[in-house]
């Protein structure tokens, strides 16, 4: 007997066409397949490390330094990275900057310690932030770390604490200034423009006690304005050149801090971050330019340092998910449950991630609300997108997660997912465990009578 | 479960309702589906023509169909 083969089936769905403008679910994105990270299958990924995944690059982050470098140092002589610990500060990644030539910038004293431990030297280390305890202020005067002093209360401890000492703490203020983006960052270090900035600078000069060798700004973060580093670059060289002129100190760095932005699309922009940020190179010649412009002598030339954290690694971290369900709402939207939510992807928060598919499809597509798998309403990874059609089982890739997830993620509901670098030979490791029940419960204690 | 009497479909997956000026794209399932409501057949008896067809579990088919009449259904498609 002969049986006829059936025919390949798909969920049957309408969309509704729209004439003419774009809708809030955006243009129609041109899709295609990601099946693979590096030539390595998403398939594969998930079968031996689990899902949800967060994948690196080492290649992208490599690649997105050197031309970072590349940026500022074809056109300034004197140019130093510092990476941002807390953007991402698994070791491994850590160690790739670290081996490029990156110097290590913390805010914490955690932080300080896990650079150490990266074989980072104390005199590269910068040490930024608000709450830097005293232990940790005398393990970075003992290292002779970068001490970048963030207000007047820690500027006494820390002249309290070096009393004893027969060491001059190398110092810079960060500083607070009006650059024409507004909400102003002005809760962190002292601000220029009412004179708080130079009181700093003129009480570190008296005390006799600290090397004040740079001045720090960071203005922002995600910053779409090249201009407002102009007015930054502008405000340090002013500061440095009255510390010459009035107090006859040669401020060695000026430290921009980081804020360049990833190719990310920030939530209600109504155009994809890649057609609408600033590159770094634009920021590198407003910056380069304002500082060899201002008329420093030659041998006077300041060190530029940058801290730039989410440009150097955003676009070389993947989350690989699984489809959980389909639903359709209350309204009769479509929307799929992911098995990674808000708690591994903090970053769904700001930005419309882009995900992709990782396997093949057909040309139909449908608008859907993306869910996490929490029992929480905000846990929404998009609220509007338009995908081709998902089933339960089919995976998806989430673009550029590198940065600030996998330090702000949360163990809620469910546990941290395993991180994999893929090296530049194609070969993935494991560079942090996925989390287990066991993990979670080392620092739980029972009280006797609860036993 | 009726498809409007005025609404127009095509071959290639293109819906149109005149009364309210709305198109819709549907894939060749719900083509195929839609087509068939509008010869007025039966749920039951389209369930059964797609099952001998298509390589789909009845399971599966059940719940894409109550699916499919909902998105029509707020399309505002059926009677
Ligand atoms: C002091 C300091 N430097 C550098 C960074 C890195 O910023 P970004 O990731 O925006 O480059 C931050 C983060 O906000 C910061 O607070």
């Amino acid at each position: 007997m002969i049986t006829m083969e059936k025919l390949k089936y798909e969920r049957p769905v309408i969309r509704k066409m729209n004439t003419g403008l774009m809708n809030k679910f955006g243009t129609r994105t041109e899709f295609e397949p990601v099946k693979d990270i590096d030539g390595v299958p998403v398939k594969s990924l998930i079968r031996q490390f689990g899902s949800p995944l967060f994948v690196l690059s080492e290649k992208r982050i490599r690649r997105n330094y050197q031309s970072a470098v590349r940026a500022f140092n074809t056109r300034y002589p004197k140019v130093q990275f510092a990476w941002s610990y807390k953007t991402n500060y698994i070791n491994a990644v850590c160690k790739v900057f670290h081996q490029e030539g990156s110097w290590a910038e913390v805010v914490s004293g955690f932080e300080y310690r896990k650079a150490l431990g990266n074989g980072v030297p104390g005199e590269h280390i910068i040490f930024n932030g608000p709450d830097k305890k005293p232990g940790d202020l005398l393990l970075a005067v003992e290292n002779n770390s970068l001490i970048h002093i963030d207000h007047f209360d820690e500027l006494f401890l820390l002249l309290s604490l070096c009393k004893p000492l027969n060491r001059k703490p190398r110092v810079a203020i960060r500083v607070n200034m009006d650059t024409g983006v507004y909400p102003l960052w002005d809760r962190f270090g002292f601000n220029y423009e009412n004179g708080q900035a130079w009181t700093a600078i003129t009480r570190i000069m008296e005390s006799g006690k600290l090397n004040l060798v740079g001045l720090h700004c960071h203005i922002g973060t995600f910053m779409l304005s090249t201009s407002a580093y102009a007015v930054a670059a502008r405000k340090l060289c002013d500061l440095a050149s009255r510390c010459k002129e009035q107090l006859q100190v040669a401020v060695q760095y000026l430290d921009l801090g980081g804020g360049f932005p990833s190719t990310n699309t920030l939530k209600g922009s109504y155009l994809p971050g890649i057609d609408t940020v600033p590159s770094v190179d634009d920021f590198a010649e407003v910056i380069t330019t304002t500082i060899l412009d201002y008329g420093f002598r030659p041998d006077e030339l300041p060190l530029l340092i940058l801290e730039s954290g989410r440009v150097l690694i955003d676009d070389a971290g993947y989350l690989l998910g699984t489809v959980i369900a389909n639903k359709r709402l209350s309204d009769g939207r479509r929307a799929t449950i992911l098995d990674f939510g808000v708690n591994t992807l903090f970053t769904s928060f700001w930005y419309e991630h882009k995900i992709s598919p990782a396997q093949d499809f057909t040309h139909h597509t449908e608008d859907m609300v993306l869910y996490g798998p929490l029992c929480m309403n905000i846990d929404v990874v998009r609220e509007n997108i338009n995908l081709p059609l998902l089933e339960p089982g089919d995976h998806v890739v989430t673009h550029k997660v590198g940065a600030y997830n996998m330090t702000q993620w949360m163990q809620f509901i469910s546990m941290r997912p395993a991180v994999v670098m893929i090296d530049q030979g194609g070969q993935p490791h494991v560079i942090r465990k996925a989390e287990t029940l066991d993990y979670l419960q080392v620092p739980e204690s029972m009280p006797d009578h609860l036993k | 479960m009726k498809l409007k009497p005025n609404i127009a479909t095509s071959e290639n997956g293109f819906i149109f309702n005149p009364a309210t000026g709305d198109s819709f794209m549907a894939n060749v399932m719900a083509s195929e589906i839609v087509n068939h409501l509008k010869k007025e057949k039966s749920i039951p008896e389209i369930r059964l023509l797609l099952l001998e067809k298509y390589d789909v579990e009845q399971q599966q088919l059940d719940r894409d169909l109550d699916d499919l009449l909902q998105q029509l259904k707020e399309a505002n498609l059926l009677d």
